[in-house]
């Protein structure tokens, strides 16, 4: 498992997070939501240490701050926000750096399996550079899956950490990188994502952590973090959440036709 | 079934290996070819099947072809191979490092510390308590001139690459800051140099591999050498970087080791190539972007053509200097220029859109 305690961030005299702790559980998809500059992506680079923080970030047993850059590799995928690539490589070569050495090197097959599994089979000889954002998008995940293919190794988990992975994307391509991330979780691996879209997280996701100026608000299942006062007071509108009885999910509808009732 | 192992075998398309690794037997080729025709071509010509005589039969030439072949040629030729080699696998250890196809020794500054270093070590050489002097004995000048590379490839780091992304317009702009001030103080040690030294001096200034010797060769081919059998072990991390530094880290890349590696190799190979022929620029910058057109990025095989495409280019440009007003010699560094210069503008051209420039 993952966890958090008591994490401190700040950028020069900025604290941005103020003592957030946080869990996540391997087998689970576990959401980070929250409103623009709440500090998701913030906390995001706590857990998987790419910024110094104070407090204490456990993965699978290890300390994040001492492991080794080999080791973390070796046990999860980082998918960051935005990437910017230097030099034109095609999609095929930008999908092959994920094969992470002593981790899935030479295993050349995943390329083209990773790339399947995004839908962008096909635009293997294109050159990144020339994509749209969202094809973008799905070649740095197809990159991140060819790192940790199989989500668990030696009876252990593996994780997959991703900062929006869906925000650049339509509908469509939504569901499929929604359902690469479950299935994953499904299969025993841990993964968790930064969300923007609330319905997407209740669908998919298992546990939500809803963040708010830096501090942790709630973290529990979609049913116990989306209810309409606790969403209204973070998002800073009127939210609502509906619960059609015949499935399992809920949809918040948009908060604009609620504030003309 | 058997179809379905045949379509797994089959390259996945946009995996441009197998053109990267033609091009390198290519370029094998071009080298060799480059390098016979290095040693035939002079001021006094040796024939092809002279030149064949000795160097598969050991037969008897003449003293004086001998002295030739075996005293200017042959020297002349390992040089400009080392040299042609080591400026062109820095120019693209440095573009990996800086994540920017227009970082080059000679455009940003690192050739220029280089040439102070071995000014330095030339003019104020002779301070130096005699015991140490005559330790580092030849090697003093290419060291020197490694210390120099090093600090201005450090100081350039620091000022143009901030949380693992480099700015172009910096990194150019520190560049010219760095080689003025090089400039500035290299101009003021003339002041104090002899005029032995002084002519010793006028030879960094143009860039030139005519005075090799063997002396030369053996000071330099150990640094050379060193840096371009490390590279193989920078290309995965700088493969890396091409994500930048923090994603790079995600997929295993000890970033900081291969930053450090980058800087060292590209400041031992400059500082020896510059010591022994100055500043021959644009090697650095035109053989890793033709090569990026030809097969792509992947520095597993930029680094190893790079070596090999830039010596051919240097032997090139050295004999097209002792061709072009013989039986006197072009420096070879105006050579490069006049064929780099040209090319660096149409890169410019060609990419303005991409570098964000
Ligand atoms: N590198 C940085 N330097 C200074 N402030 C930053 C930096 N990155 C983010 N911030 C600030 O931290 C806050 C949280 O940012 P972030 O975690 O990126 O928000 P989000 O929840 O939208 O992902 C914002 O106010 C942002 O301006
Ligand atoms: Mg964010």
């Amino acid at each position: 498992m993952l966890k958090a305690t008591n994490i401190n961030l700040s950028y020069g005299k900025r604290q941005i997070l103020h003592g957030v702790d946080f869990a996540a559980q391997s087998g689970e998809f576990t959401a980070i939501v929250g409103p623009n500059g709440s500090g998701k992506t913030t906390l995001m680079k706590a857990l998987i240490g790419e910024e110094e923080y104070s407090g204490e970030v456990i993965l699978e047993g290890r300390n994040i701050a001492t492991a080794k850059t080999w080791e973390l590799a070796a046990v999860r995928g980082v998918l960051p926000q935005a990437t910017a690539l230097a030099f034109p490589f095609t999609v095929a070569e930008v999908v092959r750096l994920g094969l992470t050495s002593g981790v899935s090197a030479g295993r050349e097959n995943l390329v083209g399996m990773a790339l399947e599994r995004v839908g962008l089979a096909t635009y293997a000889g294109r050159l990144y550079q020339e994509l749209s954002g969202g094809e973008q998008q799905r070649v740095q995940l197809a990159r991140v899956l060819t790192q940790v293919w199989e989500p668990t190794a030696h009876g252990k988990p593996r994780w997959l950490f991703l900062d929006e992975p869906v925000s650049a994307l339509d509908i469509g391509h939504q569901l499929v990188v929604m359902q690469i991330a479950q299935d994953f979780a499904r299969a025993g691996g841990g993964v968790v994502a930064v969300m923007h879209d609330l319905n997407l997280t209740a669908m998919f996701c298992d546990s939500v952590a809803l963040i708010s100026q830096g501090q942790l608000m709630r973290q529990g299942t979609p049913s116990e973090v989306f209810c309409d006062e606790l969403l209204s007071q973070a998002y800073h509108c009127a939210v609502r959440v509906n619960t059609p009885p015949a499935s399992g999910t809920f949809l918040l509808p948009h908060a604009a036709s609620l504030a003309a009732e | 079934m058997s179809t379905m192992t045949l379509d797994m075998a089959a390259p996945l398309e946009g995996d441009r290996s197998h053109k990267a690794r033609l091009l390198m037997v290519a370029l094998i080729g071009i080298l060799a070819v480059s390098c016979v025709a290095s040693l035939m071509v002079g001021a006094s010509g040796v024939s092809l099947p002279e030149v064949m005589r000795t160097v598969l039969a050991g037969e008897a030439l003449s003293m004086r072809d001998k002295v030739i072949l075996m005293d200017i040629r042959m020297p002349r030729m390992v040089l400009g191979v080392l040299v042609g080699a080591a400026l062109a696998v820095s120019g693209a250890v440095m573009q990996g490092l800086f994540r920017n196809p227009l970082a080059d020794p000679g455009l940003v500054g690192v050739s220029a510390g280089a040439g102070l270093g071995a000014i330095v070590a030339i003019v104020l050489g002779g301070m130096l308590p005699a015991a140490l002097a005559t330790a580092l004995g030849y090697y003093m000048v290419p060291l020197a001139a490694f210390m120099g590379s090093w600090a201005s490839t450090m100081l350039l780091y620091r000022v143009a690459t901030r949380k693992g992304r480099t700015s172009v317009a910096t990194m150019l702009l520190a560049g010219i800051a760095l080689a003025a001030l090089v400039g500035a103080l290299s101009g003021l040690l003339v002041y104090k140099a002899d005029d032995a030294q002084l002519r010793t001096l006028t030879f960094w200034q143009m860039g030139s591999i005519a005075g090799a010797t063997w002396a030369k060769v053996w000071t330099s081919a150990p640094l050379i050498v060193l840096a371009l059998a490390a590279t193989p072990f920078l290309a995965r991390g700088l493969n890396g970087l091409a994500l930048g530094e923090a994603a790079a880290s995600h997929i295993g890349v000890p970033v900081q080791r291969v930053k450090n590696g980058a800087i060292v190799m590209v400041a031992c190979a400059v500082g020896a190539a510059v010591a022994v022929s100055g500043g021959i620029g644009f090697v650095g910058i035109v053989v890793p972007h033709l090569l990026r057109l030809l097969s792509g990025p992947d520095h597993k095989y930029l680094l190893i053509n790079s070596g090999l495409l830039g010596a051919s280019l240097l032997l090139v440009a050295d004999l097209i200097s002792r061709v072009v007003i013989a039986p006197a010699e072009l420096p070879i560094g105006i050579v490069t220029a006049t064929i780099g210069g040209p090319f660096f503008l149409w890169i410019l051209l060609r990419q303005r859109g991409l570098l964000g420039m």
